[in-house]
């Protein structure tokens, strides 16, 4: 193909660009509950999302990326010319980019994912034709971004519930929280190996049977609660400390599993969001190497190692204020309230993304904090943020779209 | 550039903490009515002076911390307790302030001394009313464990408690109240009118306090209803 190496050289630098903007705001969303709870600090924070995201991405971000690879459209349509999908998926990582940049600047609160979507789909549907798009899976991935907030909810306000029923609302509430904060930890482990060993690994073209999977993720589960176990046997509880607040040295267990649940987070939103990124960048390396779209191809590594540094590096930049704002805020998060929330989100995330759908983090998150609220563990929750945060992605589709739209165009005209 | 996360910015301010500053005021205000009493009795007009002034202050710091927390309750939250109730616990508190601050001002400007044995036992009545508010703020200040529980269990079956024996005590205030009134009652004829009818008035007022004190308890406890 001609100017082959062009466009994979344009595919690199856009989709670093746009990795940068998801390290640089969507990752401090996604750590915002850990760091607010206090149980994490900032540094340990960004070293968690650092290893974490990567992880999540290389484990099991395969089926988003390939959903946003070629999920969204009709690749035979294109098969007589395969560089009208290089220019289209090129512009899509160049408005969502742009799209995030100016987002952030103005201290909108906008998700990568509705950003990606709405570019992709507003080119292939201006660029290509109506036809071009699936509109069916697109259908299915709009209604996810309805359900997971909802499904996140509905977890962690089980999830709070339970947490008073056991430990909280007992004789011995510190007693309780060292026996069943291990099996929470477990629960945090099992899950994401679970749904990792099912779902992303045949992307490494590993395939595991069924059972081997629940037993690779109990191990994992143990494992993580063996860590667990002696990170609180290294706890020292002072019953002083209980004189004021009760429930003091009880929270400082809950920090120990917070730690855990931030982990999970980090790797969720890894293998939800990095995709964003990855996904177009692969396509494009794919049509200009081999000349032609093609349905099935392995995901180059050096790809996903440039996904995971663009957001490492995004973190490392300007993300890390934004989670240094978290830190320094007074909140009334504990880790109780604050773990229920992220690992539900964390579990919808990790869960979506076997399921190969692109579904927004930070609304997840969200879902998962108000599911807590309502269950009465959070004393004042501003819903006029929650509105805004929600209401956002209705100018971000169309956003996305417009910016895609005049990129596809303006690349048409200089490349043909 | 402004770093912005948007999952912290949904985080309210909590209204609890305030609450029990507030309260904590109040109960300190209200407490100085004893010593305030005491040297009025016995005819210590300079010391008396001094604790009505620090009454009146700390009158004045428990409104401004009233004003800031109503300030901080904007519509549009959604909060684990009622804001109504959160409201009306806080308007009972401050009332308490400022029927302490009103007791002081008109025993002072009128330089009222009790006669004995009413006295005796109008400080006996004060300091139960003291105590009835010492029990609320007891009460108030299991707020952020009944957050931490999620208003539920064992921690709501405490502060019930708390509430009724804060309720014991506001009965025994009404039955002191009687017995200071028919004290006050057997002396009038030998005693200015016109006293005699403000020194019912101070009765009257320190028998509000144990009221409003009733009254933040049975406000939690709808509160914990919900």
């Amino acid at each position: 193909m001609e100017y082959a190496i062009v466009f994979i050289a344009l595919a690199a630098i856009f989709g670093f660009f746009m990795a940068w903007g998801i390290g640089a705001n969507d990752v401090a969303n996604a750590m915002g509950t850990s760091v607010g709870s206090k149980a994490v600090t900032i540094k340990q924070a960004i070293i968690i999302a650092a290893v974490f995201e990567f992880a999540g991405a290389f484990l099991a971000g395969g089926e988003v990326t390939s959903t946003i690879r070629r999920g969204m459209i009709d690749a035979e349509l294109l098969a007589g010319n395969p560089e009208l999908l290089v220019y289209g998926m090129l512009a899509a990582l160049l408005a969502a980019g742009i799209w995030l940049l100016v987002a952030s600047m103005a201290g909108w609160p906008v998700s990568t994912t509705h950003t990606i979507v709405g570019a992709i789909v507003g080119f292939a549907a201006v660029g290509i034709g109506i036809d071009a798009v699936h509109w069916e899976k697109v259908g299915n991935i709009v209604m996810s971004w309805v359900i997971s907030p909802l499904l996140a909810g509905i977890v962690s306000y089980g999830l709070f519930t339970s947490v008073q029923r056991l430990i909280l609302d007992t004789d011995e509430p510190l007693k309780n929280a060292k026996r069943y904060v291990p099996i929470y930890i477990f629960l945090v482990g099992f899950i994401v190996a679970l749904v990792t060993m099912l779902k992303g690994l045949t992307h490494l073209g590993l395939g595991f049977s069924t059972l081997q999977s629940y037993s690779v993720a109990v191990l994992v589960g143990i494992v993580t609660m063996l860590i667990g176990v002696w990170l609180i046997s290294k706890l020292r509880f002072k019953p002083e400390d209980d004189s004021d607040f009760h429930f003091a040295n009880v929270e400082r267990v809950f920090g120990v599993l917070m730690i855990f649940t931030a982990c999970a987070m980090a790797f969720a939103h890894g293998s939800n969001d990095v995709a964003n990124a990855v996904g177009p960048v692969a396509a494009v390396v794919g049509v200009a190497k081999t000349g032609v779209v093609e349905a099935k191809s392995l995901m180059p590594a050096w790809i996903l190692l440039l996904g995971g540094l663009g957001i490492v590096i995004g973190l490392m930049t300007y993300g890390k204020r934004v989670i240094a704002t978290v830190g320094s805020g007074i909140t009334e998060l504990t880790p109780s309230r604050g773990f229920a929330a992220t690992l539900a989100a964390a579990a919808v995330v990790v869960f979506a993304s076997g399921t190969g759908l692109p579904i927004s983090t930070t609304h997840t998150l969200v879902g998962g904090v108000l599911g807590v609220g309502m269950a009465r563990g959070i004393a004042a929750l501003n819903m006029k943020v929650v509105r805004t945060i929600f209401m956002s992605w209705v100018i971000t589709l169309p956003a996305g779209a417009i910016l895609a739209i005049i990129f596809f165009f303006t690349l048409k005209g200089i490349f043909s | 550039m402004s770093p912005k996360s948007y999952i912290f910015s949904m985080f309210g301010s909590s209204p609890i903490r305030p609450m029990q500053q507030h309260m904590g005021k109040v109960q300190a205000c209200s407490a100085q009515l004893v010593p305030f009493f005491e040297a009025v009795q016995a005819e210590k007009w300079e010391e008396a002076k001094r604790i009505q002034r620090h009454i009146a202050e700390m009158e004045e710091v428990a409104d401004q911390l009233k004003r800031k927390l109503r300030l901080s309750l904007p519509t549009g939250l959604m909060m684990a307790m009622s804001r109504r109730d959160l409201l009306q616990v806080l308007t009972m508190q401050d009332r308490i302030a400022n029927k302490a601050k009103d007791i002081a001002g008109l025993m002072m400007g009128r330089q009222m001394r009790f006669p004995e044995p009413v006295g005796k036992l109008m400080l006996e009545f004060m300091r139960r009313c003291i105590d009835a508010i010492t029990q609320a703020e007891i009460a108030i200040n299991e707020l952020d464990e009944l957050l931490e529980t999620g208003f539920r269990g064992r921690e709501v079956e405490l502060v019930e408690s708390m509430v009724s024996k804060l309720d014991e005590i506001e009965s025994d205030t009404d039955r002191l109240q009687v017995v200071v009134r028919d004290a006050l009652f057997a002396l009038e004829r030998d005693l200015p009118p016109v006293d005699v009818m403000f020194m019912y008035q101070v009765v009257d007022w320190t028998g509000d306090l144990g009221n409003l004190a009733q009254r933040v308890g049975s406000r939690l406890e709808i509160m914990l209803a919900r």
